[in-house]
């Protein structure tokens, strides 16, 4: 059965999202060049995307909820599950994998109290392993946020995760 | 180690403190000199003679001639990209352009664009790069102020205007139709070709789509000419590159080489050599998409050509070591991994073949492998030849494995049990 979602006032872009997205919108020729901008831009205050935000992102650039739906779970900075306040992200490619990216993984793993993937129970970290970072000389990397750490060593991991917590 | 413009064209303004290079001291240091001589002494037709003459290739991986490139490009109403959707493992020389020298870049951009007369510019820029988008925007907005880019610029009849987009990650979308795709705002799965780009690529209109070290090289070589350029090199290939090493070596990081240098000079004197208590096993020349060398290997020219004959390529010029303490399936597994989760899974073979090695390579690693997995993982090589698949996603992904089956299959036989 076709669930009905009544309009309420979460299904419209705040204000600031909207002034955000009209901001870069002189960049793009048409509504759906600007889409991945207008993910990003309404993630920044929502930390993700939820099926609500897709409906009214849709219906602000007046493009089709599919075609959103298509590109947001296409991407992988763009998140269609809840999480935690902080992102943290490691690098799991191979050059980090020579470097031995795995007891950074483990004593994140450990401290968290979570596996890779997960939030904690208090909502405040998600942990997750990324793609190359462009930091090969200067691995294991770290990403929290927009932070990036190089050359961490696990004896650090605690002290840096301080800061966010 | 001082640095001159004549041996370093692309690094020798950071000279010792590598801090950023901003307008002031860009324009110390003879910066835009080469875009206002591009724009008012020499017609767009003349400059792409100049590229095409200078035998610049484009330093993106594949190693296309540059200014063949821009000839392609007939049409007048183009668009310039910038590749800056750096995802390769291993590499990371595109970042340390970006987040020092943002006015080179721009400047290589401004004259391409002159030269392809193009009126509007995009560095699409991967999102990850937090440093290099704030010093790149920040640059974009100091010569907006100076009117030095917009209308008339240098007083000329040129407009332009340059975007920096930020990608959402996926490393297909460094793939030149898939970044298209990406930037008109859809998935970023690779184009069917032809139409090339050239004809055809962003929103409809013919589009050069180049890499940033390739646009990094252009403000020199107007400025010096071909022939200074040329002469750089140790090799038939001309210019410099920016080559490092990285793994488990004494100084990993990046340099400005000419190209020509061999692997052994790299490794010895720029990256001090191995870590003590290892020892070489492989070397990867460019980046996980390219074919392992052996040790002897090291002693090859690292230039296109030569790389090439020792059957591999030299991709982004960024090598890494493998150790003998690293076991080769496990590696492997990694690399593989990593390319089967990135296929953009618009094509069966690579999007159900790259899992399938990743499975076969999982069991090789608990030591349950069958007695047939070796010829299979070959025979999924050979079906993923280029040509076979879509893209160069899933070729670039199985260079690895196919040459480390080549050299080390006594360690994949370990993984197999005999009954
Ligand atoms: S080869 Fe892989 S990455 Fe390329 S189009 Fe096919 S599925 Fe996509
Ligand atoms: S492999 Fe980890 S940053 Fe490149």
């Amino acid at each position: 059965m076709n669930q009905i979602i009544f309009l309420n006032k979460k299904n419209l872009l705040s204000k600031l999202e909207i002034k955000k997205i009209e901001k870069i919108k002189f960049k793009y020729k048409d509504n759906h060049a600007i889409s991945i901008e207008s993910l990003k831009v309404v993630q920044r205050y929502r930390h993700w995307i939820s099926d609500i935000s897709l409906k009214a992102i849709s219906k602000y650039l007046n493009i089709e909820l599919n075609y959103l739906e298509e590109i947001s779970t296409f991407y992988s900075q763009i998140f269609r599950k809840p999480v935690g306040r902080h992102v943290i992200s490691y690098c799991d490619s191979f050059v980090c994998y020579v470097k031995n990216y795995k007891r950074i993984k483990n004593v994140l793993e450990k401290t968290l109290k979570i596996k890779t993937g997960q939030t904690t129970k208090n909502k405040r970290f998600t942990l997750l392993q990324t793609c190359c970072l462009g930091n090969c000389d200067k691995g294991p990397i770290l990403m929290i946020n927009r932070d990036t750490y190089t050359n961490v060593i696990p004896k650090y991991v605690n002290n840096i995760l301080n800061r966010y917590r | 180690m001082i640095i001159y413009e004549e041996t370093h064209p692309l690094t020798w303004r950071l000279k010792k403190k590598k801090k950023p290079i901003f307008l002031k001291k860009y324009l110390k240091y003879n910066g835009y000199n080469g875009a206002k001589k591009a724009i008012t002494k020499f017609s767009p037709n003349e400059i792409i003679e100049i590229i095409k003459k200078s035998g610049l290739r484009g330093r993106g991986g594949a190693g296309f001639p540059t200014g063949i490139k821009w000839s392609l490009i007939k049409k007048k109403k183009s668009y310039l990209i910038c590749n800056a959707d750096e995802m390769e493992p291993g590499t990371y020389k595109d970042r340390f352009l970006l987040e020092n020298l943002p006015h080179q870049l721009i400047e290589g951009i401004i004259i391409a664009s002159y030269a392809l007369q193009s009126k509007c510019a995009y560095i699409f820029l991967r999102g990850e790069y937090i440093i290099a988008e704030k010093n790149i925007n920040y640059a974009i907005n100091e010569l907006l102020d100076k009117k030095m880019l917009g209308k008339n610029i240098f007083n000329s009849n040129f407009s332009l205007n340059i975007y920096l987009h930020t990608g959402a990650g996926r490393y297909i979308c460094g793939e030149e139709t898939a970044l298209i795709n990406s930037l008109e705002g859809k998935r970023a799965n690779p184009r069917f070709k032809p139409p090339f780009p050239s004809s055809s690529g962003l929103w409809g209109e013919p589009t050069c789509v180049n890499n940033v070290e390739t646009l990094s090289n252009i403000p020199s070589i107007i400025k010096n000419g071909f022939h200074w350029y040329k002469n750089i090199s140790l090799s038939i290939d001309s210019g410099t590159k920016m080559m490092g090493f990285s793994g488990k070596v004494n100084n990993p990081g990046v340099w400005e080489l000419p190209l020509g240098i061999t692997a052994r000079e790299l490794l010895e004197d720029y990256a001090h050599g191995i870590c003590n208590g290892y020892s070489i096993k492989a070397w990867l020349p460019g980046g996980a998409g390219t074919n392992f060398l052996l040790d002897k290997h090291l002693d090859l020219p690292m230039d296109f050509n030569s790389i090439q004959k020792a059957g591999s390529r030299l991709g982004t010029g960024l090598a890494v070591i493998i150790d003998n303490k690293i076991n080769m399936v496990n590696l492997l597994l990694n690399i593989e991994n990593f390319f089967s989760r990135e296929s953009c899974g618009w094509c069966t073979p690579c999007r159900d073949g790259l899992p399938w090695i990743v499975k076969i390579l999982k069991c090789l690693k608990k030591k349950q492998g069958k007695i047939n997995d070796i010829n299979t993982l070959k025979n999924i090589c050979n079906m993923l030849q280029p040509g076979k698949t879509f893209c160069a996603h899933a070729p670039g992904a199985l260079a690895p494995l196919k040459s480390a089956i080549k050299y080390f299959k006594n360690e994949f036989e370990k993984g197999i049990i005999y009954k």
